[in-house]
């Protein structure tokens, strides 16, 4: 199938990306080639196949609704952060 | 595994690894060496013996740690530079596992970014170059950890495995690779890939090494809601009678030397009385389409949390907050991990969701079930790990299509989360190690390492 220069850009804003027009370019023609290939599976008869989403057997594994010991606390975590201030992540302006 | 002794002290041995670790530097092994800590752990170690305190199954002994593994030793960057300035205030419960038993971390190692790709040429900090020949590359994703044990500097490594990531560096570079059961080995602190897909194991030197990795390292943990129930070691062991070989691969382009080495494999194993199962596996041909729908569709969600605003890397001079998320992606990533972002949120997209993401999850399906079928016929499959040697440094890098065929041996096994295990099988007339897939269902992981010692 073919993808549009729209479909790219529609794909980098969803993926929270700002590409350049070189790059445009060039995922562009990468994703084309990609997609060409996964297409295949067009062939596949899947009609009436249930979907498998993972292949852990075991189904829901419940544990008790209380918070336990971590293994970092929140100094260790907000000192990741580029910048915080007051115990909280700091960012620019948001509006 | 040759542990620390009065005679072979732990310092000793940490200090020949990290020598032999920068000998070996112009192979860009590794994304950072750890020579503070091991040398002190390695005297703690040393103390101990002196004194006859017990010491763990691993003691003294010297390992690489794929750099996605976290851990507060050095910086966990998933040699990506978006995780570049990363120090992790927690560890990995398979560190913990390995350090418990004396294990000593000498250096991170490299890998493709995010361990999206089959080359390791997509790390933001170069290649690493093949074991054998320095103009190949070295595998990936966990490159770097196969080529650290296939040049000795370390008796292991640990490794990341999606669709392929240990198995095929383990092959490249004639070493000992494997993917257990998904589900086996914790998870918890290992950075996310594909979710339904990744596991943790290990490159070795020899099938006993890897048994005692795996019997240290397996088993449920409270941290990750996805490990198994305990089965390593307690599984009984399998008479192996029948061996299948799928009849389709034969088909495909498989290099000469790479079919022969199997070939070869399988006469031995015939003269020694196995019976050879032909199998009919005809769905396995869009394992690899399958792949390449779910394992970017599992990224995209697993990669979007990397923003710059928690942990890693933040872009400058971003006037407002959506640009601090699109600017630090942007520089933070490599162009493979774009790339499998863009096709995750397409296959997920309205409109394709149907057409590309419901139809793989259908056709993995049938891939288990052929599967399932194939194991009623015979006791373990074995196939090539990839289906040419290592290639040259910059053949495929520029071709993503190219680079995914390499995996089109590898993704069947995750797909299903069998277990299968790269076994060196020799090399090619140009020197290049060959290896070969013994692939497994699901909890056979012992059972396989031990037939291993048949080949």
């Amino acid at each position: 199938m073919e993808i549009t220069r729209e479909e790219i850009e529609h794909l980098a804003t969803l993926s929270n990306f700002s590409l350049t027009e070189e790059e445009k370019d060039s995922l562009g023609a990468d994703l084309k080639n990609i997609i060409k290939y996964i297409s295949q599976l067009d062939e596949l008869d899947t009609e009436g196949v249930e979907p498998t989403y993972q292949v852990f057997e075991m189904e829901n594994v419940w544990r008790p609704d209380v918070i336990t010991e971590q293994d970092a606390d929140r100094e260790a975590l907000l000192k990741l952060a580029p910048e915080s201030e007051q115990n909280q992540i700091k960012v620019p302006k948001v509006l | 595994m040759k542990i620390a002794t009065k005679e072979n002290t732990a310092l000793s041995m940490v200090e020949a690894a990290l020598e032999k670790a920068r000998e070996y530097q112009d192979f860009n092994i590794f994304t950072s060496l750890n020579d503070e800590v091991a040398l002190k752990k390695a005297a703690i170690i040393d103390a101990k013996i002196a004194k006859g305190e017990p010491v763990g199954r691993l003691a003294g002994v010297p390992y690489a740690l794929k750099d996605n593994f976290l851990s507060p030793e050095g910086n966990t960057t998933a040699s990506s530079h978006i995780l570049e300035p990363f120090k992790s205030p927690i560890t990995a419960t398979a560190v913990e596992k390995l350090e418990a038993e004396g294990a000593i971390m000498i250096g991170r190692t490299n890998l493709d970014s995010f361990a999206h790709g089959s080359s390791t040429e997509n790390s933001y900090f170069g290649p690493t170059k093949n074991s054998v020949d320095d103009t190949c590359v070295a595998g990936g994703s966990s490159g770097g950890s196969a080529v650290a044990v296939a040049l000795d500097i370390v008796q292991f490594a640990t490794g990341t495995d999606t669709g392929g990531s240990i198995r095929q560096p383990a092959s490249f570079n004639g070493v000992y690779g494997m993917k257990p059961t998904y589900g086996t080995i914790s998870r918890y602190g290992v950075i996310a890939m594909a979710s339904s897909l990744d596991v943790v194991g290990f490159f070795t030197q020899s099938p006993d090494d890897m048994d005692l990795l795996m019997s240290i390292t397996a088993g449920k943990d409270e941290k990750d809601m996805t490990t198994l129930p305990d089965f390593y070691g307690t599984v009984s062991a399998t008479t192996v009678k029948k061996i299948g070989i799928v009849k389709d691969f034969k088909s495909s382009a498989v290099h000469p030397e790479v079919q022969q080495a199997l070939d070869a494999q399988v006469e031995k194993l015939a003269k020694k009385g196995y019976e050879i199962v032909e199998l009919d596996m005809p769905v396995l041909k869009y394992a690899l389409a399958v792949y390449y729908i779910i394992q970017p569709a599992e990224v995209a969600s697993n990669l979007s949390r990397y923003d710059g605003i928690r942990y890693g890397f933040r872009a400058e001079d971003a006037k407002n907050l959506a640009e601090v998320y699109a600017n630090s992606k942007s520089e933070g990533f490599m162009p493979e991990n774009k790339r499998r972002i863009m096709i995750g949120n397409f296959v997920l997209s309205s409109g394709f969701y149907d057409a590309y993401y419901l139809k793989a999850q259908k056709a993995r399906t049938l891939i288990i079930k052929e599967y399932e079928d194939a194991f009623k016929k015979c006791d373990f499959i074995l196939t090539p790990v990839s289906p040419n040697p290592a290639f040259k440094l910059g053949e495929k890098v520029n071709d993503p299509v190219a680079m995914y065929l390499e995996d089109m041996m590898t993704v069947p096994a995750s797909l299903a989360g069998l277990s299968a295990l790269a076994i060196p099988a020799g090399t090619t007339t140009d020197g290049l190690p060959v290896g070969l897939q013994l692939i497994g269902p699901r909890r056979s992981d012992q059972n396989l390492i031990n037939f291993a010692k048949e080949f």
